[in-house]
């Protein structure tokens, strides 16, 4: 249950939500693409999403990683990606497969394999290709990090920063991982109990004494 | 000991020596089980494919093959039409039921809410039986087969008739188109995704209400077909398809409920035990018992079948 929650991220940016367990972070994110009933406003560069459903948010260019669970554990890496691609018409589609193939090398090995047989961190990477596969303008993270090895959780950080360096694409992230997800991201907001704490760009919150001592831990 | 305990055996069972020695009988009983199973085999390809979809066996699935018989009955027998095109009609009209039935009864329910669906389709059932029965009546008829009567092929008593050869072929035609469908098409990506996970396909833009649709509009066409194909070897009659129900059930439990070659497969075993458990043991009365016994000693040994799949959940 979230109460008046109010923030904003700047196109091209990645923002970061920090909070304990229950703080109302995933349920934030799915409230943007309305797997859970809204009340208020919800605009994509100023476009009001509140009140559409999830198929409609998608074609609008918003793309959601759901926590641990976000690929199509019973169809093959290759139709993960194509099945990211639903909404698309253009004639780009299997292009982009490729792309995600050499950004993701390992993908590229396990093309025909299910994707339920992958570890869960090639999960993982193919659950956020998946979502790039939509080409999307916001993309939306929820704990990226969940269960894998600290060298992947970097490696990963860095194809994201270097995705939004490169198309653009606006990111949302939900993260434990305070420390790393703060070294990436533009703008932070900390939620506490449902409700927006704490706000500020990251290299402010990072500094922050009661962040630290709350998220980061030293 | 041993020789008295199968006299005895035998006794109990009416087994007789002559019949089992009889080698065109097996043979006759083999291709008639072949047949069967075909039939039985499609219906159950029906309700794997609904099953694969949302995780529930839709117990109305039957009556809409009940209603698409009747309405083969209606096309062919009333109206004149071929058998063939009859059926074709007949698959599409109860493909726009199915649409309907499941747009105005089943799309209100959350899909991954499995309980009260499955009692909407036990009602559905009920009502669309009764519905058929009150329109066309309880009396038997007989239906007309899509297939020509003989048989191309014959040893002594053992046929190999038009209707065996058209029954399996028409059920491994099913088998590839569907295979076509689901992993060539669009549509086929968007059932899978739905089949596979729901959030995850919501979250890439598929419509998941239609898609689900979409499956029930198919199951119903090729219940219906499957309806077609059995019911010629018994008559039509409104419970006719409840009973065909409960063998397709069994084969769909033995194939694994989420394999459409195990839904074939199930199909062809349950068919040829029935025929030889009928013509050997002379269990013609206990020919439904063995169905329900296939499906509790599946359950009870191997619960996902032959072909079905475990589903593991990382926790």
């Amino acid at each position: 249950m979230l109460h008046g929650i109010d923030f904003s991220v700047a196109e091209g940016q990645i923002a970061v939500i920090l909070g304990a367990n229950g703080a109302g972070k995933t349920t934030t994110l799915r409230a943007l693409c309305a797997m859970v009933a809204v009340e208020g406003s919800i605009r994509l560069a100023g476009e009001e999403l509140a009140g559409h459903r999830t198929a409609d948010i998608v074609r609008r260019g918003v793309a959601h990683v759901p926590q641990g669970r976000g690929t199509f554990p019973e169809l093959s890496v290759d139709e993960n990606l194509l099945a990211g691609a639903f909404v698309r018409t253009d004639g780009q589609v299997r292009a982009d497969v490729e792309r995600w193939y050499e950004a993701f090398p390992v993908l590229g090995q396990r093309r025909s394999q299910a994707a339920g047989s992958l570890s869960g961190g090639e999960q993982q990477m193919l659950a956020i290709a998946r979502a790039l596969m939509l080409r999307p303008t916001l993309l939306l993270l929820d704990e990226p990090s969940l269960g894998l090895a600290p060298m992947i959780t970097r490696s990963l950080f860095e194809q994201l920063t270097a995705i939004n360096a490169e198309a653009g694409t606006t990111m949302l992230v939900v993260e434990q991982n305070a420390a790393l997800a703060l070294g990436v991201a533009d703008r932070a907001y900390v939620l506490e109990a449902g409700e927006v704490a704490l706000s500020g760009p990251a290299g402010e919150l990072a500094a922050d004494d009661n962040v630290r001592r709350a998220y980061l831990g030293y | 000991m041993a020789t008295g305990g199968l006299a005895s055996l035998l006794g109990v069972f009416d087994i007789s020596l002559d019949k089992l020695a009889n080698g065109e009988l097996w043979l006759a009983q083999f291709f008639r089980g072949l047949s069967d199973g075909a039939t039985y085999a499609s219906v159950a390809l029906a309700l794997v494919m609904i099953y694969k979809s949302t995780g529930f066996i839709n117990f109305a699935q039957g009556s809409l093959a009940l209603l698409g018989v009747y309405l083969v009955y209606v096309f062919s027998v009333e109206q004149g039409l071929p058998v063939a095109v009859a059926v074709v009609c007949a698959m599409g009209a109860s493909a726009a039921v199915a649409a309907f039935v499941e747009r105005v009864f089943i799309r209100p329910f959350p899909p991954d809410h499995v309980l009260p669906l499955v009692i909407v389709t036990l009602g559905l059932l009920l009502i669309i039986d009764s519905a058929v029965g009150i329109v066309w009546g309880f009396r038997t008829r007989s239906l007309p087969s899509m297939f020509p009567r003989g048989a191309p092929i014959e040893w002594g008593i053992a046929q190999l008739t038009w209707r065996t050869i058209g029954n399996l072929g028409t059920v491994f035609a099913v088998v590839g188109l569907l295979y076509l469908l689901l992993s060539r098409t669009k549509v086929g990506l968007a059932f899978r995704a739905v089949s596979s996970n729901l959030e995850s396909a919501r979250l890439v833009g598929i419509r998941v209400g239609p898609t689900l649709g979409f499956g029930w509009a198919l199951a119903a066409a090729i219940g219906t077909l499957g309806g077609a194909l059995v019911v010629p070897d018994l008559l039509l009659e409104p419970s006719i398809m409840l009973r065909v129900l409960i063998f397709s059930l069994a084969a769909a439990a033995l194939g694994g409920l989420d394999s459409m070659v195990g839904a074939v497969i199930g199909g062809l075993v349950v068919g040829l035990a029935r025929n030889l458990l009928v013509t050997f043991l002379d269990l013609s009365e206990l020919a439904l018992a063995t169905a329900v016994a296939v499906i509790l000693v599946v359950l009870l040994v191997r619960p996902t079948g032959l072909f079905g799949s475990t589903r593991v959940e990382r926790v």
